[in-house]
Order: structure tokens, then sequence, then C-alpha cells
């Protein structure tokens, strides 16, 4: 094979690569099952989620609109725990220092780990912060809702939460 | 050496670099990476008298007394 002959297929070899490159991001879709929390080394205590409605927040202590749905997020569990409900807030600060303060100083009804290591969140890919994912009985994610903007937020979350737990398993 | 023998692997690591820089993942701070950007350091005005002192200057220069903190002062356009 002579020189240019090379070349030329180095040179498309090299276009053709550099073309994949965005494809081969991951991204979660409505529809599909999430990825399973338990394989990400999460720090902290997950709770049962088998055959429940899971609410999976990815929030961070330097996200204001994310400290505002927490008191939205404590009284959607405390009333609908009982029906087969669990919220699993999952901080993406890489450092544990402010997690632990703010988790400290606040502490949340509902269980929180922390994704140090971003895996979960770079799988899930969230378009903003704050972004919740809502799974049906199945573990199936049927709804991503993205930012907070206080009650108007929490009720059409609870609306939807309220369908779920409606559904026949 | 030949230059017309340079010029198609120049060629080639130009087209990689340049469709490596259009790519998304090189170019986009993720939502989850902007805990340095959120800082209480990069906010511009966290300094009063470094503020104000901008706002001096800006307003002495843009000849616009109240510069950018009330309504109808500058141009009028507000």
């Amino acid at each position: 094979m002579s020189y240019p002959k090379i070349h030329f297929i180095a040179l498309l070899a090299a276009l053709l690569l550099s073309a994949l490159a965005p494809a081969v991001r991951a991204e979660v879709k409505v529809g599909q099952p999430f990825p399973d929390l338990a394989a990400y080394s999460l720090e902290g205590t997950l709770p049962e989620r088998a055959g429940r409605v899971v609410l999976i927040d990815f929030w961070a202590t330097w996200c204001g609109p994310c400290k505002t749905s927490f008191p939205y997020y404590a009284a959607l569990q405390t009333e609908l725990a009982p029906r087969g409900f669990t919220i699993v807030a999952v901080s993406v600060d890489q450092k544990a220092a402010p997690y632990d303060a703010f988790v400290k100083r606040l502490a949340p009804t509902f269980p929180t780990v922390r994704d140090g290591a971003q895996k979960l969140v770079a799988e899930a890919r969230p378009p903003g912060m704050p972004t919740c994912y809502l799974l049906d009985r199945r573990g199936v994610l049927r709804l991503v809702h993205t930012g907070f903007h206080g009650e108007a937020d929490a009720q059409l979350l609870r609306a939807e939460i309220l369908k779920l737990l409606d559904e026949k398993p | 050496m030949n230059p017309r023998a340079l010029l198609l692997p120049t060629l080639a690591v130009l087209c990689a670099f340049a469709g490596g820089c259009t790519s998304a993942q090189l170019t986009r701070v993720q939502p989850w990476e902007r805990a340095a950007l959120a800082d209480y350091a990069m906010r511009p005005d966290r300094d009063p008298l470094q503020t104000a002192m901008s706002e001096h200057i800006y307003f002495s220069r843009e000849a616009a007394t109240g510069g950018r903190g009330v309504g109808g002062s500058g141009c009028g356009c507000n």
C-alpha cells in the first residue's frame, strides 16, 4: 500500500473517531430501568426499594434550589411513605465535609447518600441541578423533573407519585 | 523530506483536533460539576467595597449616574 493511501485511511479513521466521541455518552431515559443504586458504592445507607415507588433526587450543598426542596420532600416522605413511597436523596458533593455538615444541621427525614465519585450521576446525566427521577414499583423510570420552584413543583410531584402508587404492581 | 508527504499527516492531526474541540464532552461543564463555580469566592459582588468602586468607575465612564442599580438612569432605555 502506498504512503498517501495509508495517510488517507488514517485521516478517515481520525474523522470517524472524533464524530463518534459524543455518541458514547449514556443517559437514563423515561421507560427504561434506572441503574441499580447498590452498584455505585454510594456513601450512606440505601433504603429498601423493592416494590416501592422511589424518587431519586440529585442534589448538592452548593445548589440553592436543592436546599429549598428538602422541606417539601420531607413532607412527601412523611405523608406517602406508609403507602409505599421512598425518597433517596443522592448528593453529588465530591467533598465530604460540606455534605456531613449539611446533613447534620438539617437532619432530613428521608435517606440521603453521597455519590462522591460522581459515577452514578455521570451515568444518569441529569440536565440540571436539582433533578429528580421518579421510578415506579418495578424500578422503571417514569418521570424526570429538573429544577425546584417551591409549592407548585411539590404539588406536581405529589400528583405523579400518587398516580404511581395507585398503579397495580 | 518531501513537503507533500507532510501534508496528509498534518491534515489528519488538524481534523482530529477540530473534531475533538467540537465534542460536547470537552466544551461543557456538567451540572453536577459546578461546585467550584458555585463557590462564594466566584461571586463578582462578594466584596462590597470593590463593587462600589466598580460601580463608581462605570457610571463615571459611561456618564450614567445610578449605574445599573437605579431605574431611569443612563441612556433612558429602561
